[in-house]
């Protein structure tokens, strides 16, 4: 018998429809799987066997009598941050310790309500901030993938490095995540898996614990483009408690696969050619318009102006929203509290000890652009930078482009503890560089896999679309995945 | 713009949160590194730009002025560290 955790989502949707394998099986297969390997992976943080087990009987009743949902029976695993009633949501952070929920995400809810299983929650960087997982309160996640004829443990990117390394190590059929900055795209190209932010407004964030409002997004991270699309389906629409969700009919993204790409204008910024880009990210990238060439695509070069000032603007609008956002953590609603002579020592005390040091520093950052004196320079100045960026992309879009190439990230998968990037945290956040323009306008995007660099470690590619047009990044990409085919790590742990 | 020690004991303070005066020193050399990072925005010219507010051009939608929830104290105050009869406990505030 293969084993079942090897199955796509699509290929285990279709084998429980016909009742050739049970959903019973499919779950206990991931729970073995997990058992196994989060010693070595560490990508979850709770696993649910008790409640996986539950629903996975519930789906098969339900798929006896010929019903069912997209999802019924697959089982996922859920990142940290969107709330899970009555069980672990704590964003990996000290100062959410003991935190479970009465309610449940609007996203999450959506997904059980098509049948999906919760297999449990997943690492992630404290609070979604960080691109390496190490920033989590229990310790990084690892990458499935190690470097060939090394054994040196790698990150899986971050903020959604337990989903990704999950995902590429088959530890779940596919997982929830969230992009504020790459946090979805990120960790998928490290670990060769399929990710997508999808535009701002396509998913609902009620209950995703909030980072920086006008950016975070929910998205998929599968093992391949259409098991992301599938997940896309169920995982988005409106939803009255988001007033910024948007108010559009949901497509069938997968029936968008393997549509023609004739007549498509895809456009090659010229500002993402960095100096001192690595040979084999620029070589990748000639590789990718080579495919959509051949495909049938128009390829043009395009300029992008402002894409240098994304990243110094989203690390003054994104710890600005942070430390309003995060003001809530005080020690007397939930979470840790650390006795004080008063009041005020009380919270300072409580967040001293709760939070991480990558979140004290954004929240300090956020508070200082905020102050007093300052607003107008910092963060009046960066949201006007934001209506630049955006324009640059309209642009774009109004002279005829339909979606863009560029790289994800500047490398592949770095080691755990990298001392050059522990020591300053500016060369940490350059690692999203290519990954933060898109979140300052809103855009959606996708990162697939595209080919291995020398050292054998995935590497990818993104496309960044027009505001709800993730169809047309969907069919692609998939054009994108059968020239370069799907690359998973081989088992160590 | 740079901050010095005392500012970034202000600004911890202001974020309530307690650092020692070594943690400060390193926050200092750590904000300094980022806030010379962003100062790299003045060179752009934003005259006459509106300040981003939403991504998305939408409407914000309108509900009636109604009670729609509630009746939820226990389960509001049920991850509290101290709560009595669906109170939050915190420190004592007045005299």
């Amino acid at each position: 018998m293969t084993d079942l955790t090897s199955l796509t989502i699509a290929a285990a949707r279709d084998k429980l429809k016909s009742r050739e394998i049970s959903a019973l099986d499919l779950t206990e297969s991931y729970l073995k799987a997990i058992e196994a390997a989060n010693g070595a992976l560490n990508a979850y943080v709770a696993v649910t066997p008790e409640k996986a087990l539950a629903m996975a009987k519930a789906s098969d009743a339900r798929l006896a009598e010929g019903k069912g949902g997209a999802l019924e029976g697959i089982p996922l695993g859920v990142k940290d941050l969107f709330a899970t009633e009555g069980v672990h949501t704590q964003a990996c952070s000290h100062i959410l310790d003991g935190f479970k929920p009465n309610y449940e995400s609007t996203v999450t809810d959506k997904l059980w309500a098509e049948g999906a299983v919760m297999l449990g929650k997943l690492n992630m960087d404290e609070f979604a901030m960080g691109s390496s997982n190490e920033s989590s309160y229990y310790g990084p996640a690892v990458n499935p993938w190690k470097a060939e004829g090394s054994d040196e443990k790698l990150v899986p990117g971050g903020s959604s490095g337990g989903s990704a390394a999950a995902v590429a190590a088959h530890l779940c059929a596919g997982a929830t995540a969230t992009d504020t900055g790459g946090s979805i795209r990120q960790p998928a190209a490290f670990t060769g898996t399929v990710g997508i932010k999808p535009t701002y407004g396509r998913c609902s964030r009620f209950g995703i614990v909030a980072y920086a409002s006008s950016l975070d997004q929910a998205g998929p991270i599968a093992r391949d483009v259409r098991d992301a699309a599938i997940l896309l389906k169920s995982m988005a629409g409106v939803d009255k408690r988001d007033t910024t969700s948007v108010d559009l009919p949901v497509p069938d993204y997968e029936a968008a696969l393997g549509q023609s790409l004739k007549g498509m204008k895809i456009g090659i910024p010229k500002e993402y050619r960095l100096d001192g880009m690595s040979e084999e990210i620029e070589t990748l990238w000639a590789q990718g318009v080579e495919w959509l060439k051949d495909a049938g695509a128009e390829v043009v070069e395009i300029s992008l102006p402002h894409t240098k000032y994304a990243l110094p603007a989203y690390y003054i609008v994104a710890p600005a929203e942070a430390s309003s956002n995060l003001a809530r953590y005080d020690g007397v609603r939930y979470g840790l509290r650390v006795e004080g002579r008063d009041i005020a020592d009380m919270y300072e005390k409580t967040r001293a000890a709760g939070f991480g040091k990558e979140v004290q520093r954004r929240i300090m950052i956020g508070t200082y652009v905020l102050s007093a004196g300052y607003y107008d320079a910092y963060y009046l100045k960066a949201q006007k930078v934001r209506t630049l960026i955006k324009r640059d992309f309209e642009d774009a879009f109004h002279a005829g482009v339909d979606a863009i190439l560029a790289p994800i990230t500047p490398s592949s998968a770095f080691a755990i503890g990298d001392k050059e990037l522990a020591a300053d945290p500016v060369k940490m956040y350059l690692q999203d560089v290519f990954t933060i323009t898109l979140n300052m306008a809103g855009l959606p995007g996708i990162s697939v896999p595209a080919g291995l660099d020398r050292k054998g470690l995935p590497l990818g590619l993104q496309l960044i679309g027009k505001p709800f047009e993730e169809e047309t990044l969907f069919k692609t990409a998939h054009v994108m995945e059968k020239a370069a085919g799907t690359f998973s790590p081989k088992a160590w742990w | 713009m740079s901050v010095d020690l005392a500012t970034v004991k202000r600004v911890a303070r202001l974020s309530r949160i307690a650092v020692t005066d070594e943690e400060a020193g390193r926050m200092m050399g750590e904000l300094n590194g980022i806030l010379g990072f962003v100062e790299q925005l003045s060179e752009v010219n934003v005259s006459g730009v509106e300040p981003m507010t939403s991504v998305t051009p939408i409407t914000m939608r309108r509900r009636a002025d109604a009670v729609t929830d509630g009746d939820k104290a226990a389960a509001v105050v049920a991850n509290a560290p101290a709560t009595d009869q669906n109170f939050f406990l915190v420190p004592k505030v007045v005299e």
